[in-house]
């Protein structure tokens, strides 16, 4: 019960921050509606329908996974300004578990990206991508689960390194590769072999895999499959999180 | 204000169970050793002041008693509870007032309080008294529901006291409590303290650069140098010992060998061109005193201080400046 109190707290402390710096929300919506419009139309206007969907259809599941991933890594950071700043001493000092603390943070970045998710899928509707109520839920529902590991990422680095540069750095070294190599902007049908490769051991690869196949029906691999691998990546990520805080 | 008691009386009224126990404490960094092989007691209800020049580590001995730390070696004990292997028991025990303001500027005062009590477990059930309890303790009602980046230094810190004794602990840390507030704020929260102390039987154990504070409060002070106790006692003991009174002397060609043998002398040292004598007890011995130095251009007598044992202990003056790190510096980089 307590525990439950604990996490509670630590969520609805990062919850309370996130709806009073409007720029972060503000911000973040602003960089997926770029891709969206200007790269997707314009990119889309030199590529052929792909899989029987405009190029701007094609990539908006891809996008909408982008987002999350963005997002969710970036929430690592403040960890280190909490730190610095001293924030997270009372928290740390409290008798509530640390899996407990990082719990809380882990929902509270994971509120984050879904806030932007839910802007998102509104917009979908109007840009004709083929949105029911059911694909709505089950699309939220996987990229949940796609927050939850990449908010743990985020917050194993945020944890383990000391400033806010360090972490730009090392989080770009995670997030441009997983983005590009996940087939987020191109079908990873048609890939030179050592592409293949390396989009097969990105972990990424299966969300995107999974929203596309929800929202537009096409899918590499089974859908089981990809649930499987998100998962069991998202169980690895928060256990090496709870390490990390635990080290704290 | 007073606040309604629910803790447990003092067991004992003079206090003879030690609520916080040390043995051989030590934490090393590195080759620095911060704290060696200290041994402490800390009984019920008493205001214990760690005393010492900077980085003589008591943040560093505090951090251990509050399990934020973990010792190289030795043991510790923090209401019974070992503070390795009970952590989580030692925390529901304690409040503890940092040295860096740590409460949240991006929430309003009551939203931290509220926090606070999830954290701590407070029974849902008197939440919402408790916070306004410690509310009108320290002053901030009116200004409970601004967000703490709108807050001056004195109210973060008289904050961070409020949440640090919500939860009723039996035993309250508090680093530096007063640093950096205005002389009224500071006697306002010495009082809150001594209350806590008297009347809920609350050991308080705090670190403080300001003499005068240990004191006004302390029912016991350690001086801490490198590491290690120097000196333990009540400050009135302490000054009895080693500050006596101060005889402050200006001569042309003081005979310092000669006053050093007076049985009353308990320390004799020229500095800047003065003579500093410390003796047992003016009002008895000046006279003689003065005959002894033979013609003098100028005499001045004071009573010691906790500050002459300080520096009799240390060898150093203890600095009243901003401690490591620097209060306001963090405040303003916000």
């Amino acid at each position: 019960m307590s525990e439950l109190e604990g996490i509670y707290a630590v969520w609805l402390r990062e919850a309370k921050i996130y709806v009073r710096e409007k720029e972060r929300l503000v911000s973040a919506v602003i960089s997926p509606l770029l891709w969206i419009f200007a790269f997707g139309a314009g990119v889309g206007s030199t590529v052929d329908v792909i899989q029987g969907y405009s190029y701007q259809v094609f990539i908006y599941p891809g996008i909408v996974v982008m987002t999350v991933l963005f997002t969710s890594l970036f929430y690592g950071i403040y960890i280190i300004w909490d730190r610095k700043l001293d924030f997270l001493k009372e928290v740390l000092v409290a008798p509530v578990s640390r899996a407990s603390v990082f719990a809380g943070k882990m929902l509270g970045g994971a509120t984050d990206a879904m806030v932007q998710v839910i802007f998102l899928l509104i917009i979908g509707l109007f840009i004709n991508i083929p949105l029911t109520p059911l694909i709505v839920i089950k699309a939220f529902l996987m990229l949940l689960l796609i927050s939850v590991a990449m908010v743990s990422i985020g917050l194993v680095i945020g944890s383990n390194l000391q400033s806010p540069e360090g972490f730009s750095l090392v989080i770009n070294f995670v997030m441009w590769p997983m983005f590009f190599f996940s087939g987020a902007l191109f079908p990873t049908n048609n890939l030179p072999k050592w592409l293949a490769a390396v989009t097969y051991i990105n972990p990424l690869t299966y969300g995107v895999d999974a929203l596309r196949g929800i929202i537009l029906n096409i899918n590499k691999f089974p859908i089981v499959l990809d649930i499987a691998v998100m998962f069991l990546f998202a169980v690895i990520m928060m256990a090496l999180g709870i390490l990390s805080f635990r080290r704290m | 204000m007073v606040i309604k008691t629910e803790a447990l009386p003092c067991v004992s009224p003079e206090g003879e169970i030690p609520v916080i126990k040390t043995e051989a404490l030590t934490k090393k960094y590195g080759r620095l050793t911060a704290v060696d092989q200290l041994n402490l007691e800390v009984k019920e209800g008493e205001i214990f002041g760690l005393l010492g020049p900077n980085g003589a580590g008591k943040t560093t001995l505090i951090s251990m008693l509050c399990t934020i730390l973990k010792p190289t070696s030795g043991k510790a004990w923090v209401n019974g509870f070992d503070i390795v292997k009970e952590s989580s028991k030692v925390r529901k025990s304690i409040g503890i007032v940092f040295q860096q303001p740590s409460v949240d500027d991006l929430l309003t005062g009551r939203e931290n309080l509220q926090m606070h009590n999830l954290l701590f477990e407070v029974p849902k059930a008197i939440r919402k008294q408790r916070i306004d309890e410690v509310l009108s303790l320290v002053n901030l009602e009116k200004r409970a529901d601004d967000l703490v980046n709108t807050y001056s230094g004195g109210m973060r810190r008289r904050l961070e006291l409020a949440r640090g004794i919500m939860h009723h602990p039996r035993i309250l840390f508090l680093d530096e409590p007063t640093l950096g507030l205005d002389p009224q704020t500071r006697e306002h929260i010495w009082e809150y303290i001594m209350d806590l102390a008297e009347k809920e039987c609350t050991t308080v154990m705090l670190t403080t650069h300001y003499m005068e504070e240990a004191e006004m409060l302390c029912d016991k002070v350690a001086i801490i140098d490198y590491g290690k106790i120097v000196v333990l006692d009540s400050p009135q003991a302490l000054k009895n010992k080693i500050a006596g009174d101060v005889v402050k002397i200006k001569q042309k060609k003081p005979d310092i060998e000669k006053l050093r043998k007076l049985d009353y002398v308990m320390k004799a040292e020229e500095k800047d061109g003065l003579l500093y004598i410390s003796i047992k007890d003016a009002s008895k011995h000046l006279q003689d005193l003065l005959a002894n130095t033979g013609p003098i251009e100028l005499v001045e007598v004071r009573s010691g201080t906790l500050n002459d044992v300080f520096l009799h202990y240390t060898g150093r003056e203890i600095r009243e400046a901003e401690p490591e790190g620097g209060f306001w510096e963090r405040v303003m980089k916000r």
